[in-house]
Order: structure tokens, then C-alpha cells, then sequence
């Protein structure tokens, strides 16, 4: 087994890792990344879509560019990257962080380092997840898997088309798949509102007058050897009533129902998780319940756009090395999600040196007030446009906002939306 | 022509994430509209294109010669008219690209007449992602 070590590893080489990276590096450290497919860019790579790096890079790139731009980067450096490369063990022991690395080509690699940034994003819940009624037919796809089937591999999965949810992945399968001359008959999303962003329903549904069901659930896939058919079912508040259902003929179901945080390596090393985000809990530093062990990206919590993926990434990074200098905050106090709001992340802040907070809504709501308080005491107040839960929403606390903060060890900070 | 200052059309700009929600008013003249409500510059301009002619960034594959990589990433360099959108998609289902291939080769140079490129947005290697 060969052995090595690092100041960082980090583990999955998509759009999170790979920006961590790149901060740590820069700074002078050793990293590693350690990453399970035969290259670097992670999911990025199928999503062949434009929109990406507007914030970042300052210009308009599709999800394969995005990922060029940061792989030319690691490419320009000293980044030890590990492809094809699955971590199966990560643990936290006296000589160091310690992960078991298995590869086709190069066997098992046992390495040692003094942190962790955790990267590895999020799987797709699948049909389990939602439980539909019905037989079991080929042509039930997760539509990353889809996207990836299409963009990738070069397959068409079907040619008529129902998607569950309404989240971006589903509604960029839409077009997606209508481009590749396929009928995409309905997009069926149990929320009142849509939960992609409002662009991806302009220009992925509405140019191809894609039908947009709200309130309604696919209540039963039927087909033998392959779909043949969906019942529809629409819900009147909250409650399907079954005699509105309706059949629509098809040979695929995409679904695209929500991502799950991939934490089972950061449950091993004993890595507290948020109930809420099913990502780690993380200090105002980005480091988890375990000292040394960072994580950021879709795997602390889903992020709306790989440019806050990024820029998140890049803050971890700078905090990992305050870390690896010994400079660590002298007092955090607790953030919690207060009235209106889902969660917030980080889930503690440095009162001494404010950093960015990402948060998502429970509401949809014009007009919104955020409300930032600090053990029952207003610090800060802004006014929302628009919120819903589909949008994150970022929170930036100023140096004077901070000093209003006269904290106790004990003090907790909420973030509310009135 | 519509009466200026009218409500002409409510409409979500895709220019970017943000999806700022415009409204566009007629202008003094009949292909002048005002737009409002962009956050952007780039909103004001799509508003006006949207309305009086739109585009879409196209963005698809196309197969390669290589049994690793059976398809490269390509888009359109600029939007294309949306009416050109379906004979753009069928011109790049048809083209084999030949790899290796850097990115931001030209597949098929000035579409239709459009000064649109279609272009590879992927490096790729025949075995490898460079």
C-alpha cells in the first residue's frame, strides 16, 4: 500500500473542490484531491447548459467551461490530483486525518493529512425517495442521470416524456430532451410554486409551451416491460383528490426530486450532521464538529448556482489555511434559523470578523423583510424583493453591523424573513 | 403604432440567474421599446430583443470519433434567431468532431448568415477531458 501525505486533502473534484483547492495551494500548502471519475469537473460536465460563471468569471459560460476554466487553473499548479480515484474510509487519529483511497489502476493509497475539505456533493433521491404507486417498467430515469445519459454517453432515453419536479435539473431535462426531438408531455410539481429558478421556467418551459402542473403528484406509474402510462393527481389543499386524476401516455419519467447531501465518509469520521441540510454542521470557519475537517459545496447544503459553489469553496479554503497557521476565531456565537426561514449556513458566525451566510426561505413572499437579530435584539434589517424557497438568499454582515454585537459565549444570532 | 408609454409586455429576463422581472413600454418610436425593472444592462437589451426578435443561446453535442468520448459539448458563440434553432440543432447532430479538440473550435462558422459560430465549450482529449 503506498502511503502519503498533505497539509489538505480534498476529497471530490467538482466546482467546490476544486476552488478549495486552488485557495489552499496558492497559499503555499500541499493538497491533494481525490476524486472518483476518470476526470476532474464533476457534475458540471453534463450540464452542457449556459448560465454559469456570470459571478465568478464575470462572463456568461456553460457548465463544461465553467469546469475548464477551474481544471486549466489546477492544472497550472502543484495540486496533487488523484483520478479514478474512491475514498472509502476517512477517520480522524492521532497522526492525522487518514483516508483509505482505493484506484483501478493504482491500488490502495493510504493517506495522511493535517485537514479535510469535504466536496463530494450530493447524490438524486430517485424513486424510493417520493414512493409512486405502480409496477416497476424500465424508463424511470433521475434526471441527473438522464442529463448525463443524453449529454454524456450520447443515449436518448425515451421519446415521451413526463419530469416530477420542477427543481433546474428537471426543467433543464425539459428543453434538454425536447432538443433531442423527444415530446415532453408535462412537468408535475407537488409545490404550489415552481422550485427551479424562474429562468430555467421562461426558457425551458414556456418556448416549448411545455404544460407546468403545480399542486399535482404522478400517483401511479403503470407499464409492463416499459412505462406506458402516469396518473396524475391533483392536490386540493394538500389533500389528492382523486377524482380530478388524469392519465397521461408515455414512455419515460424523469424525476428530478431533490439531491441528498453524499455524507456517508463524513458520518464515518464522526462528522456532525445539520438536520436540516443533511450536510455537516459547520463553524463561522466552515469546519465541522471534527477539528481539521472542512466542507463546503453541495455537500454542506444545496446551492442554486455552481458561482456560489465556488465562491463558498474559495472561503472554506482561506479558512483552512487560518487553520493550518493556528489562527482560529477567539469567540463565535450560534446562528440558528428563526421565523421564515429553512436553515442558514455557516451555523456560526465570528462576531470579530463577519463573513457571508447563505439562506434559504420556507415562504414564497414579495415584499419581504429580512430580519437579523442577535439574542432578541435587531442588528440589521433589509428589504427582499422576492423570496421563495427555491432562492437562496446571502447575507453579508459588515464590520459595523458586527459591532453591535456585544455577545455572551451563550448569545445566539437569528435570521428571520417577516 | 401603439400608444406610447403603453404596457406593451410583463416578462422574466433570462439574461442571467437573477431573473429580473422587466415591463416593456412603447417607446416614441414603432420599434422602440423602454424597458424597465433590469437590474443590467444586459436586461434592457434582452427586453428589446424578446420582444422584436428573439434569440437563444443553443447549446447541444456532437458526436466525435472517439469510442471514450462519444460526445463533445459545443454552443452557439452569440444567440441565435429562435426560428434557426431546430435546422442549428439538426446541422450539429450531423457533424462528427474529429478529437482531440481544444475548446472554442469553430464546428460550424457563421450559421445561416447569422454571424452565429457554433463552437466546442470542452478540451478534450480522445481518452481524457485536458
Amino acid at each position: 500500500m503506498k502511503e502519503q501525505s498533505f497539509d489538505t486533502l480534498v476529497i471530490g473534484g467538482g466546482a467546490a473542490g476544486m476552488a478549495a483547492a486552488l485557495e489552499v495551494q496558492t497559499n503555499g500548502y500541499s493538497v491533494a484531491i481525490v476524486e472518483r471519475e476518470e476526470h476532474l469537473g464533476g457534475i458540471l460536465l453534463q450540464c452542457i447548459h449556459n448560465g454559469f460563471g456570470l459571478q465568478l468569471f464575470k462572463q456568461e459560460l456553460t457548465g463544461p467551461e465553467f469546469a475548464d476554466e477551474l481544471i486549466s487553473r489546477v492544472g497550472e499548479t502543484e495540486i496533487k490530483v488523484l483520478l479514478d480515484t474512491t475514498v472509502a474510509h476517512l477517520s480522524d487519529e492521532e497522526e492525522g486525518k487518514v483516508a483509505y483511497c482505493y484506484s483501478r489502476t493504482t491500488g490502495v493509497t493510504k493517506i495522511t493529512a493535517r485537514t479535510v475539505i469535504l466536496a463530494m456533493g450530493c447524490r438524486e433521491r430517485n424513486r424510493g425517495g417520493i414512493r409512486i404507486p405502480g409496477t416497476r417498467p424500465a424508463g424511470v430515469y433521475t434526471a441527473g442521470l438522464a442529463q448525463r445519459l443524453v449529454n454524456v454517453e450520447g443515449f436518448i432515453p425515451g421519446k415521451d416524456v413526463v419530469i416530477v419536479g420542477s427543481g433546474d435539473i428537471g426543467l433543464i431535462m425539459a428543453r434538454r430532451m425536447t432538443w433531442v426531438g423527444a415530446k415532453v408531455h408535462a412537468v408535475v410539481e407537488i409545490q404550489p410554486y415552481p422550485s427551479g429558478l424562474t429562468r430555467n421556467i421562461v426558457q425551458c418551459l414556456n418556448d416549448f409551451d411545455i404544460p407546468l402542473y403545480l399542486s399535482h403528484v404522478v400517483s401511479r406509474i403503470e407499464g409492463k416491460d416499459r412505462v406506458e402510462r402516469v396518473e396524475i393527481t391533483p392536490l386540493e389543499n394538500g389533500i389528492p383528490n382523486p377524482d380530478a386524476a388524469f392519465e397521461i401516455a408515455c414512455d419515460t419519467l424523469l424525476l428530478s426530486v431533490g439531491l441528498i447531501p453524499e455524507n456517508e465518509l463524513a458520518k464515518e469520521a464522526g462528522v456532525a450532521i445539520h438536520p436540516q441540510t443533511n450536510g455537516a454542521e459547520v463553524d463561522s470557519t466552515m469546519m465541522t464538529s471534527v477539528p481539521g475537517v472542512f466542507s463546503c459545496g453541495n455537500v454542506l447544503h444545496v446551492h442554486d448556482l455552481a458561482d456560489y459553489v465556488a465562491e463558498e469553496a474559495e472561503r472554506t479554503g482561506r479558512y483552512v489555511v487560518d487553520f493550518l497557521n493556528d489562527r482560529v476565531p477567539e469567540r463565535q456565537i450560534r446562528v440558528k434559523a428563526g421565523p421564515n426561514v429553512r436553515y442558514v449556513a455557516p451555523n456560526k458566525i465570528n462576531p470579530d470578523k463577519p463573513d457571508k451566510l447563505y439562506f434559504r426561505t420556507l415562504v414564497v413572499k414579495n415584499n419581504a423583510k429580512l430580519v437579523v437579530k442577535v439574542d432578541h435584539r435587531i442588528i440589521k434589517e433589509r428589504k427582499l424583493n422576492h423570496v421563495q424557497p427555491s432562492e437562496m438568499v446571502s447575507l453579508k454582515l459588515t464590520a459595523k453591523d458586527a459591532e453591535a454585537i456585544s455577545a455572551s459565549p451563550d448569545s445566539v444570532m437569528e435570521v428571520s424573513v417577516q | 403604432m401603439t400608444k406610447e408609454g403603453t404596457l406593451l409586455r410583463e416578462l422574466t429576463c433570462i439574461s442571467c440567474p437573477i431573473g429580473c422581472p422587466l415591463e416593456l413600454y412603447q417607446g416614441s418610436g414603432p420599434d422602440e421599446i423602454v424597458v424597465k425593472g433590469n437590474k443590467c444592462p444586459r436586461g434592457e437589451e434582452y427586453g428589446r430583443e424578446e420582444y422584436l426578435a428573439p434569440k437563444r443561446v443553443v447549446t447541444c453535442t456532437c458526436p466525435t470519433d472517439s469510442e471514450v468520448f462519444p460526445r463533445i459539448p459545443v454552443r452557439t458563440d452569440k444567440p441565435l434567431p429562435k426560428e434557426r434553432i431546430n435546422t442549428l440543432l439538426d446541422t450539429a447532430y450531423r457533424t462528427t468532431v474529429s478529437l482531440p479538440a481544444e475548446r472554442g473550435l469553430v464546428i460550424v462558422e457563421d450559421f445561416e448568415g447569422t454571424g452565429v459560430n457554433l463552437i466546442t465549450s470542452l478540451a478534450m482529449g480522445k481518452d481524457a477531458v485536458v
